[in-house]
């Protein structure tokens, strides 16, 4: 699978060139993390492109080139236009949950309050499990049968959570929630803290409240930051595979078959590497075409925002 | 200058390291083989009840032979599946293959990962005699043995929950048509007829496996693994398609089935633990239950018949679907020195006594002839009762998804995941079945 390197967080703070010397240092630094990007990234990725024009099952040692058969086969495979509906479900679905809820609570994190360095703790807590442990874990929570609701007695959390199409869909974009609100929560406290002080300050001898400092300077100041955080959320959310793969596993059905469990059952569960390649370059360019788009709508991004400040 | 160098010293060689541990994450399918002995790799099933006796021949095995060596590893079912493939792919098989046999089995044939047992098995005809002859099927390709049937004879059978029976005040089915009357005398007092571990797609197929022999017998089916043209437009196939949409429409398996996953044993809990009265699966499923299920298997609680005859079917009842063995073949791509590790291996421990008493000890049914004598502990009966279906058997079909290629395999579990959520109608599911025959 080709994994796309998410783009570094801007930071706002301008960093001082210190001459030459120092640029020669960096390029050294940047180095390994190149080296790895190129033969774990680029690499493979030439590598799928390729076998997206070939036919192979895998197993064979020969690769045969077929020309445009296993595009065609997997443009027309009649299970893509429900994968495609399903990614972008899941993405618009997923942002739409996370980037309020990231915003509010990395607001509250910013601030200097009594109990926000714990606080903090705890919500990074689920950023530390890996998806497939998570997964596990609410798959069992929330079985039917064996699960809190049925253990407990408690009709109301005892529902077909992963075995109803619909609900399947709300419990993948809950978890998902769980697990990646607190990172963007930590990239949405660090742009609120670089927010100066006097901005406030200016709001509050004008006698703006609470909240009308919230949408009038922490949200307008928070724009790039919610460009980058929105980035890494719909890029992101095409590879979602190992928590839908061990959740659903796709089901109930094709409820929550996305691109990257289909790429997945057509490379290794019905051996044609060439479709599935096909459906990898697919997610690849719409991840690019994604974050190109959302950097085009943030405007140039080097623009200060801190003008008036 | 000096720190330049250091930098790119220390980051050429991180790099260098991280790629290196990367190469040699397989297990190592050309295992230098130290000394004259081989070291051969096997990969295998984890859990219960296969897992310890698979152990213990490796045991057996090294302890016998010093200078050679075996090294398992072990995978939950679904994601062996998926990982042999992507080793043998990247020549990074292990030297001992483990599989189900036929269409897998052709598929790694097909691509020349898989070393001709023919001659190994005609020179040494005491060690083919020693295996049960209708396990060499599903090891056979255009005429060749590829593989070495190893473990159990596994028919596909319906267990019941005695217990849930006796409370219920119920008896147990004689035919489809009593099972159709339990389903809502279950669902009236809150139990699940049937447990089913939708999840997993196999678990499903295995219905129909049954409700399609019973039906039409077994012709539709050899007419599709033939490759003939619209093999699956019978009309025997429409009824028995509706048949299982009426079962899911009937709510005869439990609440959230789709959703429940065969690699963590939930489906056999759910019997064990009486919140299912019913459950079609493989015999390997006693072992589980008696090793999970606490006192359920010891205390009798456990019932098992074959699949009961549909009325009106053109099947013959005898007939049973399943895995005739489970089979170990050898990766062409090992070296000499491990090769022969590997067949003295087959020769030896997987023949002997041990290997036999251990199979039987787990609760199975070995591929290894004249075990029947060995059939004398708490779970005699079930035995018995598993080599008498095996061996009754008119027809002993292999389970679809192994019998077919991948391709067609996947395009069939799709299909019957999307029946059993009747995302599909039965004609629409004949239809897509039909156009992937052959492929």
């Amino acid at each position: 699978m080709t994994t796309l390197a998410p783009p570094a967080v801007r930071g706002q703070e301008p960093t001082r060139s210190s001459g030459g010397r120092s640029g020669s240092v960096l390029v050294w630094m940047v180095l390994p993390a190149f080296v790895m990007f190129i033969f774990f990234g680029i690499i493979p990725l030439f590598g799928v492109i390729a076998l997206s024009f070939a036919t192979w099952n895998g197993i064979t040692p020969d690769i045969q080139l077929s020309g445009l058969t296993s595009w065609t086969a997997a443009l027309t495979n009649p299970n893509l236009p429900n994968a495609l509906w399903v990614t972008f479900l899941i993405m618009g679905l997923s942002w739409l949950v996370q980037t309020p809820l990231s915003i509010l609570l990395g607001t509250f994190m910013a601030r200097q309050t009594r109990y926000r360095g714990f606080l903090a703790v705890l919500y990074f807590i689920p950023l530390l499990l890996s998806s497939a442990a998570i997964a596990i874990t609410y798959k069992s929570l929330l079985d039917p049968n064996f699960g809190l609701g049925a253990g407990l007695g408690i009709e109301a959390l005892n529902q077909n959570w992963l075995g109803q199409a619909n609900l399947a869909i709300a419990t993948l974009i809950f978890v998902v929630s769980w697990q990646f609100i607190p990172f963007h929560s930590l990239i949405y406290q660090g742009a609120v803290r670089q927010i100066p002080a006097s901005m406030y300050e200016a709001a509050q001898i004008d006698g703006a409240g609470r909240v009308r400092q919230f949408f009038n300077i922490t949200l307008p100041q928070l724009k790039y930051t919610i460009i980058t955080s929105s980035t890494l959320m719909a890029v992101g959310s095409l590879t979602f595979f190992d928590l839908i793969w061990v959740l659903t596993a796709g089901g109930p059905g094709d409820a929550t078959r996305a691109l990257a469990v289909q790429m997945y059952q057509l490379g290794f569960q019905a051996s044609l590497m060439g479709p599935a390649s096909a459906i990898a370059v697919i997610l690849v360019l719409v991840g690019v075409g994604l974050s190109l788009l959302l950097r085009r709508i943030g405007g140039r991004a080097d623009q200060s925002q801190l003008e008036g400040a | 200058m000096k720190r330049r160098t250091l930098l790119t010293l220390s980051a050429g060689a991180a790099a260098g390291a991280a790629l290196a541990a990367c190469g040699n994450e397989g297990p190592g399918g050309g295992g230098s083989g130290s000394g004259s002995g081989g070291s051969a790799s096997y990969w295998s099933l984890s859990g219960e009840p296969g897992q310890p006796y698979r152990q213990a021949a490796i045991d057996r095995f090294n302890k016998a032979n010093p200078d050679s060596k075996i090294t398992p590893t072990f995978f939950q079912n679904d994601a062996y599946k998926a990982k042999i493939k992507t080793a043998l792919g990247a020549n990074q098989a292990p030297t001992l293959i483990w599989g189900w046999g036929g269409g897998g089995l052709k598929s790694y044939v097909e691509a020349g990962q898989v070393e001709d047992l023919t001659d190994f098995f005609a020179k040494d005809a005491a060690l083919k005699g020693k295996l049960l002859p209708g396990s060499f099927g599903a090891a056979t390709v255009n005429g060749k043995i590829y593989a070495m049937p190893v473990e159990t004879v596994q028919p596909i059978v319906l267990y019941y929950n005695k217990k849930i029976f006796d409370q219920v005040g119920v008896s147990a089915p004689q035919t489809y048509g009593d099972i159709l009357d339990l389903i809502p005398k279950f669902n009236a007092k809150g139990i699940a007829p049937f447990s089913l571990a939708g999840q997993s797609r196999w678990t499903n197929m295995m219905w129909l496996e049954f409700m399609l022999d019973r039906n039409a017998g077994s012709e539709v089916f050899d007419n599709v693994f033939a490759g003939k043209a619209g093999a699956w437009s019978d009309p025997a196939v429409l009824d028995m398609l509706t048949k299982v949409q009426d079962l899911v429409k009937m709510n005869a398996f439990q609440k959230g089935f789709a959703s429940t996953a065969a690699d963590t044993n939930a489906d056999q809990a759910l019997l064990y633990t009486g919140k299912a009265a019913m459950m079609v699966h493989g015999s390997w499923s006693y072992g589980i239950q008696k090793a999970n299920g606490g006192k359920f298997v010891p205390d009798g609680g456990l019932g098992w018949m074959n699949f009961p005859p549909i009325d009106g079917g053109k099947g013959d009842p005898s007939n049973t679907v399943g895995n005739p063995g489970q089979y170990l073949s050898l990766s062409s791509k090992a070296s000499a020195a491990d090769k022969e590790t590997a067949k003295k291996f087959f020769s030896t421990v997987l023949v002997d006594d041990e290997e036999k008493a251990g199979w039987v000890k787990s609760g199975g049914v070995p591929v290894i002839a004249n075990s029947e004598s060995l059939f004398t502990g708490d779970d005699a009966q079930f035995q018995k009762d598993m080599s008498t279906i095996a061996s009754n058997a008119k027809t002993f079909a292999q389970s679809w998804d192994q019998a077919l290629s991948p391709t067609a395999a996947e395009v069939l579990l799709d299909n019957i995941a999307k029946l059993f959520q009747l995302q599909v109608s039965p004609q629409q599911w004949v239809d897509n079945m039909n156009g992937v025959i052959g492929k």
